[in-house]
């Protein structure tokens, strides 16, 4: 076991929901490393690595970020350390959505967008509900060493009503159908977001988490 | 493929404790709601649901530690309901680790709760339970009280109102069929699962895992939830999966 440790693993409370349950499953994982929650930049700013989640709406999520002076601390954590976003944590990446007619951080570019009702049908004609709730397939797009020891086509939970649409397709690592075919996970150098939820998709889930943990990107 | 039917087994928790006994056979304490949770899902459960039952207000802040140590150990979304009056209680019991929160007579009796709770905590969290019963062929009043108080509200209309109040889903028991073990009532759960584009979990009935089936593929329901079939291992989650795949449902095995 190396001894060498240059900070610790943060999880960037920035007022919007329970962090819980992602500091608990980091914490299952993380072999003793130190995982926080914090709200503080300069704690941010000491993290080896970082994880943005998010849940709610995406207007509440940036302005929050914005009132609490985290959007420097979170971009540049996003520009030099393994970076994970999980939910609005990943939307918030893209330059803007249509929750709400807003502005993301434009570090991917490319808009979020709602479920197009016109295609909210499934192969035997019955309607698809909106948000997507549940366990659904992700197709692993591109290698990456967070998809080490999932299977492709492997379930995870996601509940959300909108999903990224970056503009270069060389930022999706996953996709999922849910009436359309829909970019479910994205990556590039340092940074990997997932519309789903690791921290509730069961053993999946937490060998997401645990390649992220160690991942040297 | 898609996305899976949902299997939700629940518990009936007061005062900390699961008050339906189980026949779980290696369980050290089959009291235990965590114990009991973890076990579901080892076998699959894709969600776990708390309903607390407690009667006396003192006793009402144990669930609030079942739920920590429950997301602690258990990395599946969690649901709990039962006493939840206000948008306190609702943060209260995120804040402890849920990941949703279903409101059942507060919602009939003050319906801006739903909004107010889903504008705060995202409409993702709220879950409204609906406990109907048939008034007619084809028609159902909603109940609230655990079933002892009629509200004169028509369930289609109420099920509606609540998806527009801000519900991300629907919990929908039916209280002629609840315990009885004879199904679901799937005319019900297919009128309410057809009027509202959110999610509908059915629940009320269920014994065999024929009724498991019926409810998704009769009833249109998005996910179903039992109570007694698995907590009495007359069938674990596992086999209740398995099932329903043999007759074409999607489930995560």
């Amino acid at each position: 076991m190396s001894t060498v440790s240059s900070g610790p693993i943060v999880v960037v409370d920035y007022g919007m929901g329970n962090l819980r349950s992602v500091w608990q499953a980091l914490v299952s994982v993380a072999d003793g490393r130190q995982v926080l929650v914090s709200h503080d930049p300069s704690v941010v700013r000491s993290a080896e690595r970082v994880v943005v989640p998010g849940q709610g709406a995406m207007p509440d999520c940036m302005r929050e970020l914005e009132t609490r002076d985290l959007r420097t601390a979170v971009l540049e954590a996003a520009r030099n350390k393994p970076f994970l976003g999980i939910c609005i944590g990943q939307q918030m990446l893209l330059e803007h959505s249509e929750e709400g007619d807003v502005a993301g951080l434009g570090l991917i570019a490319g808009g979020v967008r709602r479920f197009p009702d016109e295609h909210m049908v499934d192969s035997a004609g019955r309607r698809l509900k909106v948000p997507h709730m549940g366990w659904n397939q992700v197709w692993q797009r591109s290698r990456q060493a967070l998809w080490q020891g999932i299977a492709d086509g492997e379930r995870f939970y996601f509940v959300h009503s909108y999903y990224v649409d970056p503009l270069d397709a060389g930022w999706v690592a996953g996709t999922t159908d849910y009436g359309i075919d829909f970019t479910s996970a994205v990556a590039r150098d340092n940074i990997f977001a997932t519309q789903f939820h690791p921290e509730k998709s069961a053993r999946p889930g937490l060998a997401m988490l645990a390649n992220f943990v160690c991942w040297k990107p | 493929m898609g996305l899976a039917k949902r299997i939700i087994p629940c518990l009936d928790v007061t005062a900390g404790r699961v008050v339906k006994g189980t026949n779980f056979v290696d369980l050290r304490d089959a009291g235990d709601p965590v114990e009991i949770a973890r076990r579901y899902d080892e076998q699959g459960a894709d969600e776990v649901a708390f309903l607390d039952i407690t009667a006396s207000s003192d006793q009402r802040d144990i669930i609030l530690h079942i739920v920590e140590a429950c997301a602690a150990q258990v990395f599946i979304p969690l649901t709990v309901g039962g006493g939840v009056r206000s948008v306190a209680d609702v943060r209260r019991l995120l804040n402890a680790g849920a990941d949703k929160v279903s409101i059942n007579t507060a919602a009939v009796e003050n319906p801006d709760l739903i909004a107010e709770a889903s504008a705060k905590v995202g409409n993702q969290c709220i879950v409204v339970a609906i406990d109907a019963k048939q008034s007619s062929p084809g028609a159902w009043q909603v109940f609230t009280h655990g079933g002892r108080r009629n509200t004169g509200l028509d369930a289609l209309i109420w099920a509606r109102r609540v998806q527009q109040l801000g519900a991300g889903e629907i919990l929908l028991t039916s209280m002629d069929r609840d315990g009885t073990r004879n199904g679901f009532d799937l005319a019900l759960t297919r009128a309410v699962s057809d009027a509202v584009d959110i999610p509908v979990i059915a629940s009320g009935g269920v014994g065999t895992l024929q009724h498991l089936a019926d409810g998704v593929s009769v009833g249109n329901a998005d996910a179903v939830l039992a109570a007694s079939i698995f907590h009495f291992a007359d069938y674990t989650v596992r086999q209740a999966k398995e099932f329903m795949r043999e007759r074409g449902i999607e489930v995560r095995l």
